[in-house]
């Protein structure tokens, strides 16, 4: 009798742990679909043609757009790409075929450090690096900064993805006589590709949204900026400062950039799961 | 592949370090150039990273002379009179971040919990997704809705509940404005909960499952065996999972700047607005007019920098001793 009792408070017990665990899962899964709503219903409604096509226009009047602060992004990030990638890509290439002891010890020990460091702490960088030294705030010191903070996860997606090509693919290659940068250029890198795409295509969309490092390195301009050699406006740092400042128009076109960078964010994401998922089915089959 | 016109014959071993016409021959044939490269691209990686700390270092050492560790234990922070003291940023840093644990880590362990043992598989990677997902929401789109959403529900309801159950400590007493230690805290551990489900999941799923097994063959149910035998075993793996979280909020910046209130000064009222070591920085650094000013928001930057690169190894190593230790037979 008390042992039954026991049993059933037992399974009473594991069932409410089932309830409280879940409703902490759902509860986080359900802040997504609530910052999803959200912005669609805030963003979406305010988003026209103008937005993408027309500047800022001046307190007070309404209308205008943020077509500067989104080429200021697509340059900003163009720049970080072609800055971090490479150094990333190179340094996982080390790190999966070539490393050995203690230099690939301090590669991948300084990575995992760059990799935690504020992204605040890079801007500063960034700011002595190039602003300090220009006098003016650039384009560039933002590419710099966002581009040194592709550089950890280049480093670690590449290598992740490398080492996950099979071993017989080098030996059948080497035992070709081929030499060993030409089997890493021809067989193990093309084989690794999907999921090195995927992991730039997640690193762009980590930093598409970098507010902190932007904002005293590129800084914002109400206008089109030319070259790399100055301010340039973006779309993080649109959003904040027309979150904090006190115009209701403002506010409404925070909204509007908001949406429009989760939706470049999201899609990148999920685009990458794509090329994945298609990937891990792929090598099943084979 | 059409063998390799290039390629050396006598390879490594006979020609091995032989002399410099070796290494040019080599050179030439692609294989040392490509050993070249790649290292060069891992060195830049070193030096990129140990000229962020001399730039930081040297960039701050106007304020550290100046001020010594009296920097981080006084108070006053005027600019005009050339008097830095950080004390109410790292107040407000440390509130914050622990503010931000104290609700993310229960929900978050619960939540990985959840996703790793109790749930069906099919249910466990959808929602996985949503969560990482949530991940790569910018922080300042966190900021956003918080300023214009959360901040209202908080003062709706959330305050005025905390008030009347808990007014009587010092926690929760004054005037109530939106921007708080609270507010920043609560957008906080919305940040670091992906972080904290995910890793703790994990670590969780690289626990050995002839652990599960055993306990449920005893007759366990489903939770004691998680609770008596699966957390046990990946404890330090969720508690490397926390460090990590604690790393990433204490160097957040545009959520808290957009919710904390931005006000140099201490306070025992969590409902009371603050300040953070980050938000510092981000505010003030392009207004800063003297070179003092700069070299002690660079300094903040540098404190920063510290105690992350502090956490973070606490971290890894943590988790590295969980899933060396629970990946072993596998």
């Amino acid at each position: 009798m008390t042992s039954a009792a026991r049993l059933r408070y037992r399974r009473v017990v594991n069932g409410a742990m089932f309830g409280a665990t879940g409703a902490c899962t759902v509860a986080i899964a359900g802040v997504l679909l609530f910052i999803l709503f959200y912005l669609f219903v805030n963003g979406a409604r305010r988003i026209d043609l103008a937005f993408f096509t027309e500047l800022p226009t001046p307190v007070g009047e309404p209308g205008g757009g943020m077509a500067n602060a989104i080429v200021g992004s697509a340059k900003i990030l163009a720049l970080a790409t072609v800055i971090g990638v490479p150094v990333g890509f190179l340094g996982g290439v080390y790190l999966a075929e070539y490393g050995s002891r203690g230099f690939a010890f301090a590669v991948r020990y300084t990575t995992d450090l760059l990799n935690g460091v504020p992204s605040i702490v890079i801007g500063i960088f960034a700011y002595t690096l190039i602003v300090l030294k220009a006098k003016h705030f650039s384009t560039l010191a933002g590419g710099v900064a966002l581009g040194i903070m592709m550089i950890p996860i280049a480093v670690r997606s590449t290598e992740e993805f490398l080492r996950a090509v099979p071993s017989g693919l080098r030996e059948g290659a080497l035992a070709l006589g081929t030499p060993k940068w030409r089997m890493l250029a021809t067989v193990v890198v093309p084989a690794a590709k999907d999921g090195i795409i995927t992991g730039i295509m997640l690193n762009l969309a980590r930093v598409a949204g970098e507010t902190a490092p932007l904002l005293f390195t590129s800084f914002s301009n109400r206008f089109w900026s030319p070259g790399l050699d100055q301010p340039t406006a973006s779309l993080p740092v649109m959003i904040y400062t027309y979150a904090v400042s006190p115009y209701d128009d403002w506010h409404r076109q925070a909204w509007a950039a908001g949406f429009v960078l989760l939706l470049f964010i999201l899609l990148i994401n999920l685009g990458a799961r794509v090329i994945l998922r298609r990937r891990v089915a792929g090598g099943g089959r084979s | 592949m059409s063998g390799a016109p290039a390629g050396p014959p006598p390879r490594d071993a006979r020609a091995s370090r032989g002399g410099a016409r070796a290494f040019a021959q080599r050179l030439v044939s692609g294989d040392e150039a490509a050993r070249l490269v790649v290292t060069v691209a891992s060195g830049a990686i070193l030096l990129v990273t140990a000229l962020l700390v001399f730039e930081l270092w040297t960039n701050s050492g106007l304020s550290r002379e100046k001020f010594g560790l009296r920097f981080l234990v006084t108070q006053t922070w005027d600019p005009n009179a050339g008097v830095f003291g950080a004390l109410p940023f790292a107040y407000g840093t440390v509130v914050t971040s622990f503010l931000s644990l104290l609700i993310a880590v229960p929900v978050g362990v619960g939540a990985a919990i959840f996703l790793s043992e109790m749930a069906p598989p099919k249910l466990s990677d959808a929602l996985t997704f949503c969560i990482e997902l949530l991940a790569a929401v910018p922080s300042v789109i966190y900021g956003l809705l918080g300023v214009f959403v959360m901040m209202p529900l908080i003062k709706a309801h959330l305050a005025p509940g905390l008030r009347a159950a808990l007014g009587w400590t010092p926690l929760f007493q004054g005037p109530f404005y939106g921007v708080s230690f609270l507010a920043a805290g609560i957008v906080l551990a919305v940040m670091i909960l992906p972080f904290i489900v995910s890793v703790s999941r994990q670590v969780l799923l690289a626990v050995p499952p002839e652990q599960r097994e055993g306990a449920l063959a005893l007759g366990a149910t489903k939770w004691e065996t998680t609770w008596r035998v699966v957390v046990p075993y990946a404890r330090r793996g969720i508690t490397g999972s926390v460090f990590l979280a604690l790393a990433r909020a204490l160097g957040e910046t545009m959520a808290v700047t957009m919710v904390v209130g931005n006000a140099p000064q201490i306070k025992a009222s969590l409902l009371a607005p603050g300040y953070s070591i980050a938000a510092v920085i981000a505010n003030e650094f392009t207004e800063a007019t003297s070179d003092l000013y700069v070299h002690a928001l660079i300094e903040l930057g540098l404190v920063l920098f510290a105690l992350t690169i502090v956490i973070n190894g606490v971290a890894r190593l943590l988790v590295l001793s969980t899933s060396r230790h629970a990946g072993s037979p596998a």
